[in-house]
């Protein structure tokens, strides 16, 4: 099951850590690096229906 | 002459001639430089303390506008040890729900439900000059009890001359100048702190480019109490964000976020804040609701702090150490932290008690306590203007997400309110030997909780306190002090879970600002007059 209640602790922390690594860089990077990091988190989370569910919860 | 910077709501303390103004320069233990929020609360600390405290201001009662608005529990808690609270909870406004939009859409509402077994809420808002008013009134109720405070209005100091060990104030007055002695040198006297500038010392950090518009509008209608935040508001002019919020007298509070290269004589035109404003009040109420505006300003913000708040008997509290922007109530909040915190080492250090290397804990102490304000402010500011487009992209995400789901509610960032701030792991804090709740821990402030017919913290602070839980604890006289016990056999449920939890005994040493210096399971005097060392810097 997707989890849509708070869960992350520290959210303001997170947030700011996010936006600073995009710091310096053009659109095109900032794409590529959030392509990155979609896909790395989406191997961490390993499960092909909460993936799924993701990428409906997003829409 | 003594110039009329701003015009005051209340007379507090008009000026009166002194027969020190004729004599050779007086000596006093502690001057405090400036008579708002700041300045007044350490006064009265000191003063119930029986340690000596004048107070120069250059006009004579609170400043007209209302500036600070929300005072938050710690604040409030603060204040009700000065005895001073009661009239601020009665008068201010007590809010739970806000509401967040996005350009036409509602994002959420919240609701701030307050936990049950607190003495005061978690926020009020208050127009500044009220609280200020009484703070002097508990002053006045103090002095009538042989508090030596002393409060001079229209006294402006204009020169200083700094010996080491002690400084020379000039001070202009409507009969001429005068000079006056301090051991110690409170300087609460603002963001632009003329005593900083006469030191020469700076004022470093981070200029937000934004300007905001507030409008304090007094207006009968019947809209609902509540907290109002709108990220990109749809109504026209509106700028970039918009804050509506009430105050008592039926003042609401609205703010526009304007933007950097504005036409500020333009933006003050009253037909044009008229315009603003009725495009904000009737996209809710469908219609314009009759209103005056009372008062209107634009400022500008800046996150900044003095590198070290003590330099030698000068010590800097409130604004004039520290700015923050408007956004979590973290302004007066801190600053009011700010004496809690100086208050009892001053009072200490001036009684022979403890060493004057006390008070530069006061110092590491609150820098921490403002840098933890200036991170949480810059972060909202962040959020609410931000400042790339990838920045903005994820702003506008986290928004539309929270719409849709509860996950990104947390995310959303219109000002993180002031939550005390805690001290753990700092030199003064002793050992924490009690399997007990993190709500507790030494470095923290002492939770308040139901006892007796009334509240916990009324019994806490103002000098070293035992508390003793399920167990007994004598009183302890060490190092200079006398430490009263407050013994509870039958805890109510709020004070068993917030600091026994599962422990059956426990005891706490509380220092006089009400925080937590170490705990154990029983009482042993030894391990007390070992923590109490600490606790005064003699360890």
């Amino acid at each position: 099951m997707l989890n849509l209640t708070p869960n992350l602790p520290d959210p303001d922390g997170f947030y700011e850590e996010l936006i600073r690594a995009h710091t310096d860089l053009s659109k095109e990077q900032s794409d590529a690096f959030n392509a990155r990091l979609i896909l790395t988190l989406a191997n961490h989370i390993g499960d092909r229906a909460i993936l799924t569910a993701a990428l409906e919860a997003a829409k | 002459m003594v110039a009329t910077r701003y015009k005051t709501a209340f007379q507090l303390y008009p000026y009166a001639k002194v027969a020190a103004q004729d004599s050779a320069a007086v000596r006093h233990p502690v001057v405090i430089v400036g008579g708002g929020p700041i300045g007044l609360a350490l006064a009265l600390d000191l003063g119930l303390k029986g340690t000596p405290a004048l107070v120069l201001d250059d006009h004579d009662g609170a400043g007209l506008g209302s500036k600070a608005i929300c005072f938050a529990k710690r604040t409030l808690d603060i204040a009700n040890r000065l005895g001073a609270s009661q009239p601020m909870v009665d008068k201010g406004v007590v809010w739970n729900v806000g509401k967040v939009f996005h350009a036409d859409d509602k994002v959420f509402d919240f609701n701030l439900q307050p936990e049950a077994g607190h003495r005061n809420p978690a926020f009020i808002n208050l127009q500044q000059p009220y609280f200020e008013k009484y703070l002097v009134d508990a002053i006045n109720t103090a002095q009538a009890k042989g508090a030596p405070i002393e409060i001079r209005g229209q006294n402006c100091v204009t020169a200083l001359e700094n010996h080491g060990n002690y400084s020379t104030l000039t001070v202009h007055t409507p009969d001429g100048p005068y000079q006056l002695e301090a051991d110690y040198l409170i300087a609460c006297d603002g963001a632009r702190s003329p005593l900083r500038d006469m030191m020469g010392l700076s004022f470093d950090g981070r200029v937000f480019e934004d300007n905001f518009l507030i409008a304090d509008v007094h207006m009968k209608a019947d809209f609902p109490t509540e907290r109002w935040f709108w990220f990109e508001p749809p109504f026209k002019g509106a700028g970039q964000s918009a804050l509506l919020h009430k105050q008592p007298d039926d003042i609401w509070r609205i703010d526009f976020q304007l933007g950097w290269d504005i036409d500020r004589e333009k933006e003050l035109d009253p037909a044009r804040i008229r315009a603003r404003v009725d495009a904000m009040l009737s996209s809710q109420a469908g219609h314009v609701p009759e209103y005056e505006l009372e008062w209107t300003s634009i400022y500008t913000f800046q996150c900044r702090r003095m590198q070290k708040f003590r330099h030698g008997n000068v010590i800097f509290a409130g604004d004039s150490a520290h700015q923050v922007s408007p956004f979590g109530a973290r302004g007066a909040n801190s600053g009011v932290q700010d004496t809690d915190n100086l208050a009892w080492k001053l009072d200490l250090v001036l009684k022979g008690v403890a060493d004057d290397s006390l008070l530069d804990s006061y110092a590491s102490e609150r820098e921490h306590g403002a840098d933890e304000n200036i991170l949480n402010s810059s972060r909202a500011t962040d959020f609410m203007t931000p400042k790339s487009d990838v920045s903005k992209t994820f702003r506008n995400a986290v928004l539309e997400l929270a719409g849709k789901h509860a996950f990104a509610r947390p995310m959303v960032n219109s000002g993180r309110l002031s939550v005390p701030c805690s001290y753990i792991g700092f030199d003064l804090f002793g050992e924490d030997a009690l399997q007990g709740p993190d709500t507790a821990r030494p470095g923290m402030t002492c939770p308040d909780a139901p006892h007796g017919e009334g509240f916990i913290l009324d019994h806490l602070g103002g000098g070293f306190t035992l508390l003793a839980i399920g167990c007994e604890a004598t009183e302890v006289a060490a190092h200079g002090l006398n430490v009263s016990t407050v013994n509870v056999a039958t805890p109510s449920p709020e004070l068993r879970s917030r600091y026994l939890g599962d422990t059956p005994s426990a005891v706490y040493l509380i220092r006089p600002d009400q925080h937590v210096v170490a705990r154990w399971a029983g009482f042993d005097s030894g391990a007390v007059s070992n923590a109490l060392k600490i606790a005064i810097g003699k360890a």
